[in-house]
């Protein structure tokens, strides 16, 4: 993989110098995954703020995926996978008796690294989850929710005029943000992004980075990706994952710029990962 | 005799035809095999095609045509007394001799001249099988040796040796493309034949099915009737009974084996429905008609109602049984196939199980599973045996599961079991009746593979 040690200074400029206070929406303490015998995670605590951008870097295998997927649980439908510590979500334990998995996916929305559209129609791949939920309850509701999730995703003036259409006929890109416009459209609070742009080109790529940053505004996102100026571009804060363990989590200037491990150093100016 | 030392000669010398080649190979570049075109093994297999084919290509020729050749030769020779005359009395003749040739008695005495060449025919036959042999053995030492004397660094073996292999390839596949030709013609054929007799538009859409000929004109009872509605009826009965066992309980059975089964239970499950497929349909017949029958039929009285013992609904159910491992396993393929991403995706909306089953893999899977039931459906109308043995033969125009019925396939079975005449209209409306059955299954198979190519998302 090449990476460049340089951030452009154009990319760390577009990020709002200094934000407000943010209260904290999810919180990991001492998380530790199992898989079968093998020990993924070693006791992860991390903070996750609302309405910023954190994003999850480090080395193939570091773990950072399978901390994403605890965080809405999908991790329960791994076969022999086995999760300790606490995970809370507005101070409640997510994997507490009182907490149902399908209803926490609601609130803690996914988006995958492939885009993953079902086959069915663009708006039928919106309506998807509010029609589970129960959300709309007539077909004028339906349409504006499909109309806003879609506009939210940048997606609506090139898909207004074909929502009969199959999801799959999309580009790449355009079906990322379907998959985006699907998760929003049952109004999560929390979305999580599993190397979103990774199977996109660079074009479409800029397209969904926009896009992260305009949704910053209404939910939390953690996002994990391998492209390190990406993180750059995106986030607020970043942590550092490296075989199972949480190296190091601070704003993203500070990581990037004055890296306080030399494991972190060593990542960011690519000697290995 | 001499045939079979042919076969082993040549085994052997295209055995030592690859040695050679090989050697021959290794040689001419002393040792250094980079140098080669080829491979040594191709040029070993390349003299030993050039010391097999050819002499394997006169073989088959041989068998096809000897016989012929060698009666022209007998008839050319025999008196012009015997030989007058139209092509049965020929036919004839040729049969005497060859009956005397291979020592069989034939009731009346024979013509002198008749045993002379069946005698003739005998020495003929042996000598050409020894020049068979002798030929043989030539061409295939002298392909041998042409072959070994080409042998050179720059010879592109390889691709010789594969462009042979590509038409053998190609050969097999028309084999099997022509059988498939023949008996569609045959059936063709004959059917046409029935048709000349029955006029098809009677065989069509009449209603009643009574295939008996009169052998007198003054006989009672065999009106000879070809109305063939009755017997597509009680296909589609049958068929349709089935299927309203096979495609619900299938398809759940794959549901439940490849989302909600632990891959442990999925091991044992999954063998075990489908030694159901692997039992025979006769026993299913047995099963049909000694247990399910009666069954169906004390149920029937206990409920105040008239079922015959030999009803639609038992063999319906017991064949609906059989094809369920059928829909089942293929279901249960194409279920698998629905890429897990689509499943997360579900899951991460906050979708259940069920949901997401509904909702998402089924409606991904369906063009599969539509597939899988019309390969089943076909399957249902050719099945003969369950038919035959708890349906009964009866030919009624019904739609009540509870009376007897017949199908299709029971018919040509029946129509075809024993002693018949081959050109009465009673035996060759089998033959009407399985080209009809044979463009059903045929339009239901073609459909469902045109289904799969049009709905199959392509999921990489």
């Amino acid at each position: 993989m090449s990476v460049q040690t340089h951030i452009p200074a154009t990319a760390m400029a577009s990020r709002p110098a200094a934000a407000g206070t943010h209260g904290t929406k999810m919180v990991a303490r001492d998380v530790k995954v199992f898989y079968g015998a093998k020990q993924a995670l070693k006791g992860i605590n991390l903070d996750i703020q609302e309405n910023r951008v954190m994003a999850l870097i480090g080395p193939s295998g570091c773990g950072k995926s399978t901390f994403l997927r605890c965080l809405n649980r999908m991790n329960d439908t791994i076969e022999n996978c086995r999760v300790e510590g606490l995970i809370a979500l507005d101070g409640e334990d997510v994997y507490g008796k009182n907490i149902d998995a399908v209803q926490l996916r609601a609130r803690v929305g996914m988006v995958f690294q492939k885009p993953n559209p079902f086959p069915k129609s663009i708006y039928d791949n919106i309506a998807y989850g509010p029609r589970i939920h129960g959300i709309a309850s007539h077909r004028d509701e339906m349409d504006e929710i499909v109309q806003t999730s879609l506009k939210r995703a940048g997606l609506w003036n090139e898909v207004k005029d074909r929502l009969r259409e199959p999801g799959t006929g999309l580009s790449g890109g355009q079906q990322q943000r379907l998959c985006i416009a699907r998760a929003i459209a049952v109004s999560p609070e929390v979305i999580l992004m599993d190397e979103p742009c990774s199977a996109l080109d660079p074009i479409a790529t800029a397209h969904i980075e926009e896009l992260i940053d305009e949704l910053r505004e209404n939910y939390t996102i953690v996002i994990v990706t391998h492209n390190m100026q990406q993180a750059a571009r995106v986030s607020q804060k970043t942590a550092f994952f490296h075989l199972g363990d949480m190296v190091e989590c601070d704003d993203t200037e500070e990581i990037f710029t004055n890296p306080r491990d030399e494991r972190t150093q060593g990542y960011i100016t690519g000697r290995y990962g | 005799m001499q045939l079979t030392v042919l076969l082993i000669i040549l085994a052997l010398l295209t055995v030592i035809g690859y040695q050679m080649g090989r050697s021959r190979a290794v040689a001419s570049v002393g040792g250094r095999i980079v140098e080669l075109h080829s491979v040594p093994s191709y040029h070993g297999f390349y003299v030993a095609l050039w010391a097999g084919l050819p002499a394997l290509l006169l073989f088959a020729f041989w068998g096809a045509s000897e016989g012929w050749l060698v009666m022209q030769m007998v008839l050319a020779g025999l008196p012009d007394r015997l030989v007058q005359g139209d092509a049965q009395a020929i036919g004839l003749l040729r049969a005497d001799i060859l009956n005397l040739a291979h020592g069989v008695t034939t009731g009346r005495e024979p013509d002198p001249e008749v045993v002379a060449a069946a005698e003739r025919y005998v020495r003929l036959h042996a000598l050409g099988d020894w020049s068979l042999l002798v030929i043989g053995c030539c061409i295939a030492i002298g392909g041998l040796l042409y072959a070994r004397g080409r042998i050179d660094p720059d010879l592109r073996a390889r691709n010789r040796v594969e462009r042979t292999a590509n038409i053998a390839l190609v050969i097999c596949s028309l084999v099997a493309i022509l059988t498939t030709i023949g008996i569609v013609l045959s059936l063709l054929f004959e059917a046409m034949r029935f048709f000349a007799v029955v006029n098809p538009l009677e065989f069509l859409f009449g209603t009643h099915w009574s295939p008996q000929m009169a052998m007198r004109a003054d006989q009672v009872g065999s009106s000879g009737s070809f109305g063939a509605i009755p017997l597509f009826a009680g296909t589609l009965l049958i068929t349709g009974i089935a299927m309203a066992v096979a495609v619900p309980v299938g398809l759940m059975s794959a549901i439940f084996m490849s989302e909600y089964a632990s891959p442990g239970l999925r091991t044992w499950l999954k063998p075990i429905l489908e030694i159901l497929a692997g039992i025979p349909t006769v026993v299913y017949g047995f099963f049909a008609a000694l247990t399910m029958a009666p069954f169906v039929r004390n149920v029937g009285g206990s409920l105040g109602l008239d079922v015959s013992s030999e009803s639609a609904l038992a063999a319906g159910i017991v064949m609906g049984v059989m094809i369920i491992p059928f829909v089942s396993s293929l279901s249960d393929d194409v279920i698998n196939a629905v890429p897990q991403s689509l499943r997360d995706g579900s899951y991460g909306l906050g979708a259940t199980k069920s949901e997401t089953i509904r909702l998402v893999v089924l409606p991904a899977a369906l063009p599969g599973i539509v597939a899988a039931v019309m390969l089943a459906v076909s399957r249902a109308i050719g099945e003969t045996m369950i038919v035959t043995m708890a349906a009964g033969l009866t030919a009624n125009l019904t739609a009540n599961p509870l009376d007897a019925v017949t199908t299709v396939t029971t018919q040509i079975a029946t129509l075809l079991v024993g002693d018949q005449e081959f050109d009465s209209p009673k035996t060759l409306s089998a033959f009407g009746l399985g080209l009809v059955l044979f463009a059903v299954t045929l339009t239901l198979n073609m459909v469902a593979l045109r289904v799969v190519q049009k709905y199959r998302e392509k999921y990489d």
